[in-house]
């Protein structure tokens, strides 16, 4: 009874923060209208990024590439192809899908330092490959989408990306979606041999599970939402850059989820909140503000190991997801 | 130019690369394999050592060789006295946690390279070099001063070799990195190895920045490009490897100088990466390496 309790707790929570969300968007002035839409999309990011290394347990520095992935599989298919916008969307998902399944297949040989270094390094090929490849993708300068491919036609219904209360309610909508996603993985089957694996690989092994077949179905779950945050960033707000593909955008994540805290649902959006904000009002008082973003992370990981929602769970709220 | 001189002139520019590649990326070598854990402000204090090097050179008037020496002495000193810092409240808090300290030093890497861009600024700066000699070649004349870097760097690494098998510090140090449990059964003062181990990572780190910054200038940006090489040359040597460690960076600094000459360096940097992404994929140990523990 208690578990059930505590499960209706925890969707009740879920349900009144994208609620909260939905609210704000019919009273944030414009200025934050557009950030708190950009930080739905990466929070949505670091949801995925969170899958694998907050419940896996398994540190990617590479995830870059496959946000870049739905970014440049979206944004390329539109400004190439012509392609439609859900078609486009479902392309670069597609993209950032097939890239996690090789990746996984390749990176998963490997284990503890190795596999950070090795997504690392093919996040790295990635990247030099879009540069190479300037001619199509932009190189560094990158492109912008035009306005006019960027609006989406479902049913008899048209929805203009560009128009700021739309793409906030896109946004919603995908972070909804895939929060919800997460909360069915986490909490199934599925999700507690995840984190089996992280709290002892070798012993899950001998109780019978292929720890490498959920291991990579785990990365191929976690590319694909890094893959959708991406082809919605393209759609959304219409510029595809291959600074999105650097090393930057792979410890990025990492850092919302741990301050948010690793292996809670809402971390990564808390985390991405947080980031956004203070180096927002840092960057207003002072030219210095990867100064305080460094004590941040500093006092953060000395203070709150477990990050925000961590440390919440651990000494007041047990039932937290 | 015909194929033969080309290919030299590639070499010996590799040979730089790799000499001092192998410097910095002993220190991370060291650092990793001692107290198992990444610093990722590795390359921060490489960029310090070659800022702090500029710093003293234009401070100390006269002969350009008298200011270089004193910062060839005087800029390691400082970096380690940095790290010695950053160890002792930092890092020693998180009890060397892996991942907490993946962010810690994530967190120093933002620190250092902001103050150094306020106290030192964008430009890059350029550092005289200590004389200016050309060996002449019957194909090229080459920089003195190049090679000279190549044989300082083989005199510390044969040194750091030295100390590491020879000496009493070095027998502690890889006990520690043998068992670190045990070592402390035996009364060897873990923690105080961990903070040597660490600030002779960084000095390391600076030493091969102020021999390389007559060559490239002092950037405050200058420090992500040694951070990655040196990842790759830790991993391809094997972990705490010390011969390991110098065979990966002489393969990967070569291989650098003579793949951007004769082809686009974009493509041979994807070549690169890519290969090396497959070795650790297909041989995780490293070329050189034992089985981790």
């Amino acid at each position: 009874m208690k578990g059930e309790a505590s499960a209706l707790k925890a969707y009740g929570l879920h349900v009144a923060v994208i609620g909260l969300l939905f609210a704000l968007s019919f009273v944030l002035p414009p200025y934050h209208h557009g950030l708190v839409a950009r930080i739905m999309v990466l929070a949505t990011f670091a949801m995925g990024y969170n899958l694998l290394f907050g419940y896996v347990g398994l540190l990617s520095l590479g995830h870059a590439m496959f946000f870049a992935a739905g970014l440049y599989g979206a944004g390329l298919s539109v400004y190439h192809l012509g392609w439609s916008v859900p078609l486009a969307f479902a392309g670069g998902i597609g993209c950032g899908a097939v890239l996690a399944l090789v990746i996984g297949l390749l990176a998963l040989r490997t284990s503890g330092v190795a596999f950070m270094i090795v997504t690392m390094m093919f996040a790295q090929v990635f990247y030099l490959t879009i540069l190479y490849f300037a001619r199509w993708t932009g190189g560094d300068q990158g492109l912008v989408v035009p306005q006019g491919s960027r609006v989406m036609y479902l049913g008899g219904a048209s929805f203009d990306l560009t128009n700021p209360a739309v793409r906030y309610r896109v946004a919603l909508a995908l972070f909804a979606i895939v929060l919800a996603v997460v909360l069915v993985l986490v909490r199934s089957g599925f999700g507690r041999v995840l984190v089996a694996i992280r709290e002892n690989e070798e012993r899950t092994k001998m109780l019978g599970f292929d720890t490498f077949a959920n291991k990579l179905a785990a990365v191929i779950v976690s590319g694909t939402i890094c893959a959708a945050a991406g082809a919605a960033y393209a759609l959304l707000f219409g510029y595809v850059g291959s600074s999105f593909a650097s090393v930057q955008y792979s410890i990025l994540p990492l850092l919302w989820v741990l301050l948010g805290g690793a292996a809670t649902a809402l971390g990564p959006l808390v985390g991405t909140l947080a980031m956004y904000y203070v180096t927002d009002i840092a960057s207003s008082y002072t030219s210095a503000w990867l100064l305080i973003v460094g004590v941040m992370l500093i006092v953060g990981v000395l203070f709150f190991p477990k990050g925000v929602l961590g440390t919440i769970r651990q000494r007041w709220l047990r039932w937290l997801p | 130019m015909a194929f033969g001189p080309h290919l030299l002139l590639a070499s010996l520019e590799g040979l730089v690369t790799a000499a001092v590649l192998a410097l910095t990326a002993l220190g991370l070598s060291l650092v990793f394999g001692v107290m198992r854990i990444v610093n990722v402000a590795h390359g921060e204090f490489f960029m310090l050592g070659a800022v702090l090097a500029w710093a003293i050179t234009t401070a100390i008037t006269g002969h350009p060789a008298l200011g270089f020496l004193a910062a060839l002495v005087i800029a390691p000193l400082l970096v380690g006295a940095v790290a010695l810092v950053a160890e002792r409240v930092v890092l020693r808090r998180l009890n060397y946690n892996p991942e907490a300290t993946i962010v810690a030093t994530i967190g120093l890497l933002y620190i250092i390279q902001q103050l150094a861009l306020t106290f030192y600024g964008p430009e890059a700066r350029p550092v005289e070099p200590p004389f200016n000699y050309r060996i002449l070649l019957p194909w090229f004349g080459y920089s003195g001063y190049k090679l000279s870097v190549v044989a300082a760097s083989a005199l510390l690494l044969v040194a750091t070799w030295l100390v590491l098998t020879r000496t009493k510090i070095g027998m502690v140090m890889r006990a520690t990195q043998y068992d670190r449990e045990t070592a402390q059964a035996f009364g060897i003062p873990v923690e105080r190895v961990y903070a040597g181990v660490f600030a002779l990572g960084a000095m390391l780190a600076a030493v091969a920045a102020v021999l390389i910054v007559p060559i490239s200038q002092a950037h405050y940006l200058m420090g992500q490009d040694p951070l990655l090489l040196s990842f790759i040359v830790v991993i391809i040597g094997g972990l705490g490897s010390l011969r390991g460690t110098v065979v990966a960076a002489l393969i990967i600094g070569l291989s650098d100088g003579i793949i951007s000459v004769f082809f686009s360096p974009t493509l041979a940097k994807i070549i690169a990466t890519f290969l090396v992404a497959m070795v650790l994929v297909f041989r995780p140990q490293g070329l050189f390496g034992t089985t981790a523990r």
